[in-house]
């Protein structure tokens, strides 16, 4: 019964939201160069679907690796600025300004600064939007980590190392993995923005570009579904491995 | 037996934005092995940071801190602590809590041990059963519980409790001050506890150390003749008319320690 729900819900859902996008555009009349309905997208799939696997996979693993990049560089900063009030006081502004410029802008930057290295353009991307939540959430984690916490092991004589690994790291990973769900997503936007801001004909973002430029509106759309079908399938990734690794902070329900 | 825990004539200030902060001056204390100490005083007065210099977490101004015949300078394995909040780690069962000071203290000691100890621990505060448990699952006075066990697993020498009873309801508050003399009959240990609780000051202590206001020296001690057979104290002990002169004392010293002169408080 559990299950049924926790899978038929979702299904459910997604079921009524196409109803309702296919209802809008029959209403309104509107051809699909205006707006593509979701019976318009199965032979966009149909006829492309070895560009949408090529596409797909491309996406996929720069994004994967440039979250993997995040992750590690996110946690390391967050390390730091968690530790050192210096180095809080100091990263925070930068690190706040850096995060307030549109990535959009820095694409052309990238392109130029590493001429014909598309993978690590899209990988650098993915990385550069997705490490801010990260190092800010295991930041303020460390940072607020209750002093007594601390004194039970550093009482016994515990070298700080250990109390990282025993008691700073595990109570963290709650935090660390809200923010990383919220960096999948802004990962994906990242590898996006260069696959369709600065086209070297890979990625789903290419498909995006090139069904654009063949006035295929049903391509469009279809891309941006399969867009969001990664995006959901890393979303449940993350969720799979929070319940392995921070499943004791899920409250059991009352 | 001489004395376990000696405090020589501490003095310590913390360095505020308005200048030095002084929160121990000249302070004195001696805790013979074996015995309860009970530290009370007005609130805020720094009887955190004298659990924090004998745990060696800090060090003092000036003065000494000295256990067991050596000056503590550092943190030392021999310590078990103790706090309000029971600072149980969420993502270990109740067990696995109660395990992780052997796990610094005794890394080669073999997990079969190590589960021995604790479960003998978690038997005797009544928590046998519930090692499974996340601490999430559990009452406070349960965490209470576990969090003493994990203080002593180890079997320190000294026991420093930083009000561990304060946050809990009066009756699950009595019934561990009983747990706590159970565990002293088949676990000795030497213990600081600082408490703002009067009763409950004379109910476990030895002696009763009373601090003046900030900051604190020592203003009285009070040496505990709780009424009874010497076997273990019985809470009805607390209403005879020696618990209530000894309370009234305390009291007393408590006013002074606050700047209000007994007779005007009446």
């Amino acid at each position: 019964m559990q299950t049924l729900q926790k899978i038929g819900v979702p299904i459910l859902a997604i079921a009524l939201f196409v109803a309702f996008w296919e209802f809008i555009v029959w209403v309104n009349g509107w051809p699909n160069y205006v707006m593509a309905s979701p019976s318009d997208l199965p032979e966009a799939y149909a006829r492309f679907w070895n560009l949408f696997l090529i596409g797909s996979w491309q996406t996929l693993w720069r994004t994967v690796a440039g979250l993997l990049l995040a992750v590690i560089f996110g946690t390391l900063l967050g390390m730091v600025m968690g530790f050192s009030r210096i180095a809080r006081d100091g990263l925070y502004p930068l690190l706040v300004g850096f995060n307030a410029i549109p990535k959009a802008t820095l694409v052309p930057v990238l392109a130029l600064l590493f001429i014909g290295q598309h993978n690590f353009n899209t990988v650098l991307m993915a990385f550069l939007i997705s490490f801010f939540p990260i190092a800010v959430s295991v930041g303020i984690g460390l940072s607020t980590l209750e002093p007594e916490y601390r004194d039970i092991l550093r009482s016994l004589g515990a070298s700080k190392v250990t109390i990282f690994r025993k008691i700073a790291l595990p109570k963290t990973l709650p935090e660390f993995f809200g923010a990383l769900k919220v960096s999948v997503t802004l990962a994906f936007i990242g590898t996006n923005l260069v696959e369709i801001i600065s086209p070297h004909g890979r990625g789903l973002g290419a498909l995006f570009l090139s069904g654009q430029t063949n006035s295929n509106y049903p391509l469009m759309f279809a891309v941006l579904i399969a867009l969001a079908v990664l995006g959901i399938l890393l979303y449940y990734a993350v969720v799979a491995l929070e319940k392995i690794f921070a499943g004791w902070a899920e409250r059991p329900q009352g | 037996m001489g004395n376990l825990i000696e405090i020589k004539g501490v003095t310590h200030a913390y360095k505020t934005p308005n200048g030095p902060l002084p929160v121990l001056d000249g302070l004195t204390i001696e805790v013979p092995e074996g015995e309860f100490a009970a530290v009370v005083g007005p609130s805020g007065c720094g009887k955190s940071t004298l659990t924090r210099l004998v745990a060696g977490l800090m060090k003092p101004d000036t003065g000494e801190v000295w256990l067991h015949g050596e000056r503590v300078k550092s943190p030392r394995k021999t310590v078990g602590m103790a706090f309000q909040n029971p600072v149980m780690l969420e993502w270990r069962t109740i067990l696995e809590n109660v395990i992780l000071p052997l796990e610094i203290v005794a890394p080669s000691m073999p997990r079969a041990d190590r589960v021995a100890r604790a479960m003998e621990l978690l038997q005797l505060v009544g928590l046998d059963g519930f090692e499974g448990k996340r601490p999430s699952e559990l009452s406070g006075g349960m965490r209470q519980r576990a969090s003493l066990c994990r203080a002593i697993v180890h079997k320190p020498d000294v026991l420093i409790m930083d009000e561990p009873f304060g946050a809990l309801d009066a009756f699950t508050r009595e019934d561990l001050w009983q747990t706590m003399h159970e565990l002293r009959a088949k676990e000795p240990f030497t213990a600081v506890l600082i408490t703002h609780d009067l009763r409950e000051s004379v109910y476990l202590g030895d002696q009763v150390i009373v601090l003046s206001g900030r900051p604190a020296r020592t203003q009285f001690v009070l040496d505990v003749d709780y009424p009874g057979d010497g076997g273990l104290r019985q809470l009805e002990g607390l209403y005879t008319p020696e618990c209530a002169a000894m309370l009234a004392t305390l009291r007393e010293q408590i006013q002074i320690a606050q700047g209000r002169h007994p007779a005007e408080a009446h």
